[in-house]
């Protein structure tokens, strides 16, 4: 066991190598001086020099790239070109509002997901199971924004109910607060997640009904119920627990949506801010540090297989 | 007479509109009584596990309907009680273990947690007693230690072990009714004869009655009191075994006899043709040993000598895991040796570059066991039989009338050239493959278990055509298969193999009349109805 | 259970249903799904190519006209500067459907390519696919915003931009297709006859990629209409000027509270024009593919 979580840690090491390749890539392949593009048009000889000197431009590729890589292994994300500040220290302002985003909405996805698309499975071809389906390839072509601006349309300004806008911290100011500001959001980001949860789990639950075991349950006597939950449901997990990992990525380019629409203060608005005022380093940093949490999740995911399915084992 | 413990009568299942005929079973009347163990036997598409699955309501209800009929079983009709009442009946009067034990068992659960299952359903048991029952029905089913193959998973266990898990949980709740449908047939022979030997003995200790499903005359002669012959959903003849094996009434019963191969090889010239394979020391190793050292690897073939003279067919028989299958892919160069030579022509392929090996590939055909996977479903049988010849060089109109010829040979109209594969049957497809084999006018030929996926019937006729074509084309063949009856009747000579090690190597004859390993003669007791069907 | 090998061996009559293959076209256009998403996609495509003669020009301003509700100033009322939403809406279908049909076709062939050099060349299976997972875990959206910002919004860096993040499942789906198909026995057999591998590439492993990689074309085509509209949305799509669903949108957001149909009519243009998309995919795998693309997507 150990030695297969020190295996399955080293194979994320090239992963990591090629996405950081390909980040470092980027800026250099990009048509033109990479300094006079992320200067803006009005940037003087001095200002483009600086950036140049910044990014350390001027010196051979692979000699940028060894440092590069060299001063990321010791945490350094690099420097804003704008307000100066480190992009570790920018991360650790935002990441608040973005991690409890996207905590509840794969919370709330799962706990919606997994029922239905079981239900679904289960009574494969009924009515429930022709909304179910219907409800997923819906939410697979509403783009979020779109949902987003309905569900304020909706409920902040014609009920009421809930805030437009805007985000309020657990922590510093109580938990009424941040569930109020939160909901839209959530519901907001959920509806694709749910999708892709609940469409895997729907597929996956059919293919194990199709198998042997099931009908050994049945002819136990067991109740349809449970041999649902005890049989069907524990062995179609492993896909859909595949399909959450994937879905993170997902997830990540809907939280820089959703924080927009609903002008949350997180890890998505430092990025579009940083596109505006072409502060690359931050764009770069982001772009790493959303990385490295989707290889971590994942790689957490397949650690577990083993407890899911017995017959991993490496 | 006391009342039998199932009783069928005229029952009638429907198919759906687009079957090729209306009921998949019509008028089906049988019983079993307390204490016997009654045999369904028939080919694929006879209707015997439906009958089997619609008395435990288990069928595929989208596909199956009962129509008509009867089940009885201790006063009740099983068609006419409700949900509730069945699933009670389940496992309490009645129970089931099926073909494969593999797929049966949940692959994320305990063993003994699946067979308690049954106990926490149908009983009110506390945790710790049912844990007791559990291991007392482990133990009565010969499984090594129990307390700890309780915890196993079913991956960790063989396929006969799974079938005994298998057994114990369905004879746990001990019914009156045990229905095992094909519940051998996935299983090494030697496995199957200690699998039909429990049955055989727990039927008898708590007698109860058995209704055993079976292609097999063989098993149907070790284990049958009384036989009921199945063809195209109906029942063509039924009585004690003695009577049904001994004098067959029906002329399908005589049929299917007449094609189960013999054990007793039939007599057979010595072949005196040219040397047309060599194989010395030929070593297979899967796997690699890793870069700690956790590597898994397989030694699956460990030093085989054989020659093959043209005009001769040696047999490679073997359990699973033999290493017979990747004797036939290493001399076909499928997959590459570890060591060792394969000669063909005084030239070494064993190690030959691609060039080189593609030049030898005329010389040496094969036939695989699953006939719905080894054609293209994309292409017309013309299409593969010329594919080889044309890859050669063959004029594609001189391929086609070669490719004609060959239909006739293997038995076939030659204007069915342009069909897919999908419009022949199992056994049509595998004399396709025949042919595209001999379009190559190959010297050597191998067949893969090439008849163990046909009905037996089918199985006799296909052999034959083995037989007459190395015969015609003075083929040297390499017949790898499971089956010693099939063996019997096809090979000169027979090659043993156990765990990638050839244990046996002789004449037919002399093997079967003279085993001298130990392994050879328990293969030879341990095989199917081998005091019955002698003749 | 109902076997065809019950019929009597050689002797027994083989069907004649016909010279060719069952046409896969002829069974996809029986599901409701292919043909009920099919029409509205035909609808949708003839709007997009005569929509815009029928119209005044969507880039013509009034600002006499400014934030009139629908009805009142044109069919779907106008935006800020005073322009007809209709007509832009119209306009902005063109955009729409060719980021979405470029983006479908460039990723489809480069990850065609790659899945079998990665299927069946095997020292170069770890390499690309690698490569592959490395692309796959960066962010689509942050990736399109990083180059677009960084080489300039036009046409060309947007589909690039959507292209790219795509290359990695079409390649996998290829490469799986790949590895299932070379265990057959009748590739083997193939090998066993002296085909050569590229002819074993053509003729028995390419075909059985083309029907999920049309299912796939179409998820890839539908995804790619929302990411360009994403794109527009951030402000970091397509040029400004070009009337694109998503520029809209972009426009129609200082004024939500006021006139939010600035940003619902595209809206709603986009997602029906996806939906359709997505439910000729989703018929397309159940009748084409009922395998392989489940596990894709």
């Amino acid at each position: 066991m150990f030695a297969y979580v020190l295996k399955r840690v080293a194979m994320t090491i090239p992963v990591m190598g090629v996405v950081a390749l390909f980040v470092f890539a980027l800026l250099r392949l990009a048509p033109g001086d990479p300094a006079a593009v992320i200067a803006g048009d009005y940037a003087t000889a001095e200002d483009v020099a600086r950036i140049r000197e910044q990014l350390g431009l001027s010196e051979p590729l692979f000699v940028q790239f060894f440092t590069w890589v060299w001063s990321l292994l010791q945490g350094d994300l690099g420097t804003s070109i704008f307000s100066g500040k480190p992009v570790i220290e920018l991360i650790g302002q935002r990441i608040e509002p973005t991690m409890l985003l996207a905590l509840t909405t794969i919370i709330f996805s799962i706990l919606v997901a997994v029922p239905l698309g079981t239900i679904a499975a289960f009574r494969a071809g009924s009515l429930v199971d022709r909304f179910v389906m219907l409800f997923s390839v819906g939410g697979f072509s509403v783009p979020v924004f779109v949902l987003g601006y309905i569900l304020i349309y909706v409920f902040s300004l014609n009920l009421r109910w809930l805030p437009v806008q805007g985000y309020r911290s657990p922590f510093t100011e109580g938990i009424g607060p941040f569930l109020s500001y939160i909901t839209l959001p959530t519901l907001t980001l959920s509806v694709i997640f749910i999708a892709l949860i609940a469409r895997m789990t729907r597929a996956s639950v059919i293919e194990v009904l199709e198998e042997d075991y099931i009908r050994t349950a049945r002819a136990k006597g067991q109740s349809e119920l449970k041999v649902l939950m005890r049989h069907a449901l524990r062995n179609a997990a492993v896909p859909i627990v595949t399909v959450i990992g994937i879905g993170i990525a997902l997830l990540i380019g809907g939280v820089v949506v959703t924080e927009s629409v609903y002008n949350i203060p997180g890890l998505g608005r430092l990025v579009l801010d940083a596109v505006l005022a072409r502060d690359y380093p931050i764009i770069q940093g982001l772009i790493l540090f959303f990385s490295f949490i989707y290889i971590l999740l994942n790689l957490l995911i397949d650690l577990t297989y083993t407890f899911l399915d017995p017959r991993i084992r490496y | 007479m006391t009342e039998p413990v199932l009783d069928v009568r005229g029952l009638t299942v429907k198919l759906p509109p687009a079957a090729d005929r209306p009921f998949a079973v019509e008028g089906i009347d049988l019983h079993v009584n307390a204490g016997e163990i009654v045999c369904v036997v028939g080919e694929s598409g006879s209707g015997k596990s439906v009958t089997a699955f619609t008395v435990m309501g288990l069928q595929d209800k989208r596909a199956l309907t009962p129509v008509a009929g009867q089940i009885m079983m201790g006063g009740e009709d099983l068609l006419k009680v409700g949900d509730r009442r069945l699933r009670k009946l389940r496992g309490e009067k009645m129970s089931m273990i099926f073909q494969e034990p593999m797929t049966a068992l949940n692959p994320v659960a305990k063993v003994g947690e699946q067979i308690g299952e049954m106990l926490e359903i149908h009983t009110d048991l506390s945790a710790s007693a049912r844990k007791s029952r559990v291991i007392a029905a482990m133990e009565d089913v010969g499984l090594p230690d129990p307390p700890s193959m309780y915890d196993a998973y079913p991956h960790q266990l063989s396929g006969g072990q799974r079938q005994r898990i298998m057994i114990a949980m369905a004879l746990v709740l001990e019914p009156v009714l045990l229905i095992a449908d094909e519940p051998t047939t996935a299983l090494d022979v030697t496995t199957q004869a200690q699998i039909l030997e429990l049955i055989r003995d727990i039927q008898q200790r708590r007698g109860m009655g058995v209704l055993f499903i079976t292609h097999d005359f063989g098993v149907v002669a070790d284990i049958a009191d009384r036989v009921i012959v199945m063809q195209h959903g109906r029942v063509v003849e039924q009585g004690p075994v003695d009577q049904v094996l001994g004098a067959p009434e029906h002329p399908y019963t005589r049929m299917l006899m007449d094609a189960v191969p013999s054990m007793t090889p039939p007599a057979r010239d010595p072949a005196a043709g040219d040397r047309a394979l060599t194989v010395r020391k030929l070593d297979k190793v899967y796997g690699h040993a890793g870069l700690l050292g956790q590597g898994r690897q397989v030694h699956a073939v460990k030093t085989v000598d054989f020659d093959l003279q043209r005009g001769e067919t040696l047999g490679i028989v073997g359990e699973s895991g033999s290493g017979k299958s990747t004797v036939a892919r290493c001399v076909m160069r499928l997959i590459d040796p570890t060591s060792g030579e394969v000669l063909i022509d005084g030239d070494d392929i064993a190690r030959a570059r691609e060039g080189a090996m593609r030049h030898h590939r005329r010389d040496i055909q094969i036939v695989f066991q699953d006939p719905y996977r080894s054609l293209n479903p994309r292409r017309t049988v013309g299409q593969s039989i010329v594919e080889g010849p044309t890859n050669f060089g063959l004029d594609p109109g001189e391929a086609l009338t070669r490719a004609q010829d060959l239909m006739r040979v293997v038995g076939l109209p030659p204007e069915a050239l342009d069909r897919f594969p999908h419009q022949f049957s199992g056994g049509q497809r595998q004399r396709i493959c025949i042919a595209r084999a001999l379009a190559m006018e190959p010297r050597v030929l191998i067949a893969d278990e090439a008849v163990s996926a046909l009905d037996v019937s089918v199985q006799a006729q296909v052999l034959d055509l083995l037989d007459d074509v190395r015969d015609r084309f003075d083929l040297a063949m390499l017949f790898i298969t499971h089956d010693l009856r099939v063996a019997a009747q096809v090979c000169d000579r027979i090659m043993v193999m156990r765990q990638g090690e050839v244990v046996e190597h002789g004449p037919t004859a002399s093997v079967y009349a003279d085993p001298q390993h130990d392994y050879t003669k328990a293969l030879l007791d341990a095989a199917p109805g081998h005091r019955m069907l002698q003749a | 259970m109902v076997d065809q090998s019950t019929q009597p061996d050689a002797t027994a009559a083989i069907p004649d249903s016909g010279a060719k293959d069952i046409s896969l076209w002829r069974i996809a256009l029986r599901n409701r799904g292919v043909y009920y998403g099919g029409v509205m996609l035909a609808i949708i495509v003839v709007i997009a190519i005569a929509g815009p003669w029928l119209v005044q020009d969507p880039t013509s301003l009034n600002p006499m006209n400014r934030l009139k509700a629908p009805g009142e100033g044109g069919l779907f009322g106008t935006d800020q500067l005073g322009r007809d939403v209709f007509s832009r809406v119209l306009n902005g279908a063109r955009v729409s459907l060719v980021v979405g049909i470029f983006v479908a076709v460039i990723a489809i062939s480069i990850g065609l390519v790659l899945g079998l050099v990665a299927g069946y060349i095997r020292w170069t299976d770890a390499i690309i696919m690698r490569v592959m997972d490395g692309l796959m875990s960066i962010p689509a959206i942050l990736l399109a915003i990083a180059m677009i910002s960084l080489s300039g919004a036009t046409l060309t860096t947007v589909v690039a931009a959507i292209v790219i993040p795509e290359i990695p499942r079409v390649t996998r789906l290829v490469r799986s297709v790949v590895l299932t198909v070379r265990e057959e026995a009748y590739v083997e057999a193939a090998i066993a006859a002296g085909t050569r591998t590229y002819l074993i590439m053509a003729r028995h492993v390419l075909p059985n990629t083309i029907a999920p990689l049309i299912v796939q074309a179409t998820y890839i085509c539908g995804s790619a209409m929302l990411t360009e509209a994403i794109l527009g949305f951030l402000g970091a799509g397509i040029p400004p000027e070009i009337p694109s669903w998503g520029n809209i949108m972009s426009e129609g957001r200082t004024f939500f509270q006021l006139t939010p149909w600035i940003i619902f009519f595209p809206g709603i243009a986009l997602a029906v024009t996806v939906l359709a998309v997505n439910v000729v995919g989703d018929g397309l795998r159940d009748t084409l593919d009922p395998r392989i693309a489940r596990n894709m997507r």
